[in-house]
């Protein structure tokens, strides 16, 4: 007993390692704030940091700069804090749920159920029922979203598992095809628009905060809001399924519903994301990682630090996407893909090291 | 000395064919239980019936008194713990946090950081309490984990029965730290739990245990004191080879020979 007191006072106790993680967190919550402020400045206008100030506060000295701040920036802004967080915490919630960091919402279909969902509702539900003016309705796009990413989420859960067991590898395989197969579907309904049908193929599938508007962020904030504060509710559950979902079940934790919650949370999310931005690949796989990285991969810490560097990125990236070559906007998909995709390459092969695949 | 798991007439079968039939078992509070078979005799069936991770179709479970699924699962896992014959962790955690994982149904671990380590002292590796769990060997990990299981039934009030369940604790493990082991589920037999363990090594199981349970096609062939059950006529019955028994001039205990 004498070694284990000295030991104890040699090593960072756990207390220690919690006060690092909340220096790490509070040094993103600064960035995130930096990073909106920026955001606000830069665009195909510029404007000065002053001026965002008078504006923020209600007393703009330019009629101008408050138009396009009131009116196109700030609600784009939210978007994309909202859009980042909420795919970057699915990402997490995935990844912990399946035992695998290369899980991610899209793998998984929850993103291409979530297109298909809007874009059913968008391109069928005006041609099958042209009474509604489904397209001006924004209220109807989340909810069809949502329904559409658990509806394909829960087929590729139920076709990856047998036996009550889902095999990972398995998983990420019904994923692919099942996203194959709602890509095609979702490139149908698009050719099959007319003009006044909005969206464009390449929106879907590489996405942008375009849409942005007062009552877009207004239907996208609950669904996402819901996914990213329930979700450090099963931090404890997450870290103990890394053991195992028999050892988690041994410590007390009911698998099978955190696995139903975490799902319904996780389509509620991306779902509504979607909707409104369109497929934005590789956000949930890259920015688990990376806070791991940084904190350890302690759900505790893990989620609250996916939302926000998950905010940071994906409004940073759009910053770039609208600006790299304006007037014009580079769809933001390009920026997180062409980041992502090594970046998964990379995992992949390092994951095949450790020979994790079962 | 109080029963803290006990079974009546368990059965269990997939697609009609039993692979645990009618087993009555009973596990005391302080006492080592070594649970013995050829492979396939349905240890880790039972096992996992015991464990509450599959469902009997006859008979039942009981816990201290109480059916298993009648028990809150995190009040049943503040007294019961299941150590996995192996197990892949996918993140990076340090093995401190995965023994403080142990601690998860108290909703403790912040403050049992000394209690973690006293455990991994105990199982002899609170070397490696830094370390990456994804960079531990075989063996490191099962001392990690046994020092998780110690730490979750770990109680304030040690007289409340609690139970122990491991699965082939020493499968990874050199001759030292398999000794080193099951002195710790002796020892923590002594401090009142009760312990059952899955093993393979009959010399061991007859040198740490109090009684042996032999299994065969999914019945138990034979309860008792490692004398009464480590018989040359039945371990050459129920693992299909030519046995010698002797004495282990350690510890008095029945040593067990086999020729091919």
């Amino acid at each position: 007993m004498r070694a284990t007191a000295s030991l104890a006072e040699d090593r960072k106790t756990v207390k220690e390692i919690r006060s690092g993680r909340s220096v790490v967190l509070l040094t993103l919550a600064v960035l995130l704030v930096a990073t909106g402020v920026v955001s606000l400045c830069v665009g195909a206008v510029n404007i000065p940091l002053a001026e965002v100030a008078a504006a923020l506060t209600g007393r703009a000295n330019e009629v101008r700069y408050e138009g396009v701040l009131w009116s196109l920036r700030i609600p784009r802004v939210l978007l994309g804090f909202l859009v980042g967080s909420a795919l970057s915490v699915a990402g997490a919630l995935m990844q912990g749920l399946f035992r695998n960091p290369l899980a991610d919402p899209a793998l998984i279909g929850a993103s291409s159920g979530g297109a298909l969902g809007a874009v059913f509702i968008i391109v069928l539900g005006s041609t099958f029922f042209p009474g509604i003016a489904l397209l001006s309705d924004l209220r109807m796009l989340p909810f069809a979203a949502f329904a559409g990413a658990l509806l394909v989420t829960w087929v590729v859960q139920r076709l990856a598992t047998s036996g009550g067991y889902t095999a990972v590898a398995t998983l990420l395989l019904v994923g692919v095809a099942i996203n194959a197969l709602t890509g095609a579907m979702i490139g149908l309904a698009t050719y099959l628009a007319t003009d006044a049908q909005l969206r464009t193929l390449s929106f879907w599938t590489l996405g942008s905060l375009g849409a942005a508007d007062w009552q877009v962020v207004a239907w996208t904030a609950p669904f996402c809001l819901t996914l990213i504060l329930l979700a450090p509710l099963w931090a404890s559950a997450l870290n103990a399924l890394a053991l195992g979902e028999a050892e988690a079940g041994h410590l007390g934790f009911s698998v099978e519903k955190t696995k139903v919650a975490l799902i319904v949370l996780t389509a509620a999310g991306v779902g509504a994301s979607v909707a409104f931005t369109g497929i934005i690949l590789f956000m949930g796989l890259v920015v688990p990682h990376l806070v791991r990285s940084m904190i350890g991969p302690d759900h505790r810490g893990l989620l609250p630090g996916a939302a926000i560097l998950g905010a940071i990125i994906l409004v940073a990236s759009d910053t770039v996407a609208r600006t790299i070559v304006a007037p014009a906007e580079l769809p933001i998909g390009i920026l997180t893909a062409g980041f992502g995709a090594p970046f998964f390459l990379f995992m992949l092969l390092r994951q095949r090291k450790k020979a994790l695949w079962s | 000395m109080v029963a803290v798991l006990t079974t009546e007439n368990l059965g269990f079968s997939v697609a009609g064919k039993p692979l645990v039939s009618s087993v009555n078992l009973l596990v005391s509070c302080g006492e080592v239980v070594a649970l013995l078979g050829p492979n396939g005799a349905g240890k880790s069936t039972l096992l996992k019936l015991l464990c509450g991770q599959i469902t009997p179709q006859h008979g039942r479970v009981i816990f201290d008194g109480r059916p298993l699924d009648q028990w809150p699962p995190r009040e049943l896992a503040r007294r019961r713990a299941v150590l996995p014959q192996s197990s892949a962790v996918p993140f990076d955690f340090t093995a401190l946090e995965i023994v403080l994982l142990g601690r998860s149904p108290h909703g403790d671990a912040a403050s049992c950081a000394s209690l973690a380590l006293g455990a991994m002292e105990r199982t002899e590796c609170a070397h490696l309490a830094d370390r990456i769990v994804t960079t531990l060997s075989g063996g490191e990990m099962q001392r990690v984990q046994l020092a998780r299981v110690l730490v979750q039934i770990d109680q304030a009030a040690p007289k409340v029965p609690r139970c122990l369940l491991l699965d082939e604790p020493i499968s990874n493990l050199d001759p030292a730290h398999q000794h080193g082991a099951l002195m710790v589920a002796r020892e923590l037999a002594q401090e009142g739990v009760g312990v059952l363990v899955v093993l393979h090594d009959l010399n061991l199981a007859a040198q740490y245990a109090d009684r042996l349970v032999l299994m065969k096609a999914g019945h138990v062939v034979a309860d008792g004191a490692p004398d009464d059950v480590l018989t040359e006529q039945r371990i050459g019955a129920v693992f299909d080879v030519r046995a010698t028994v002797a004495r282990n001039p350690v510890c008095d205990a029945p040593v067990v020979f086999i020729q091919g």
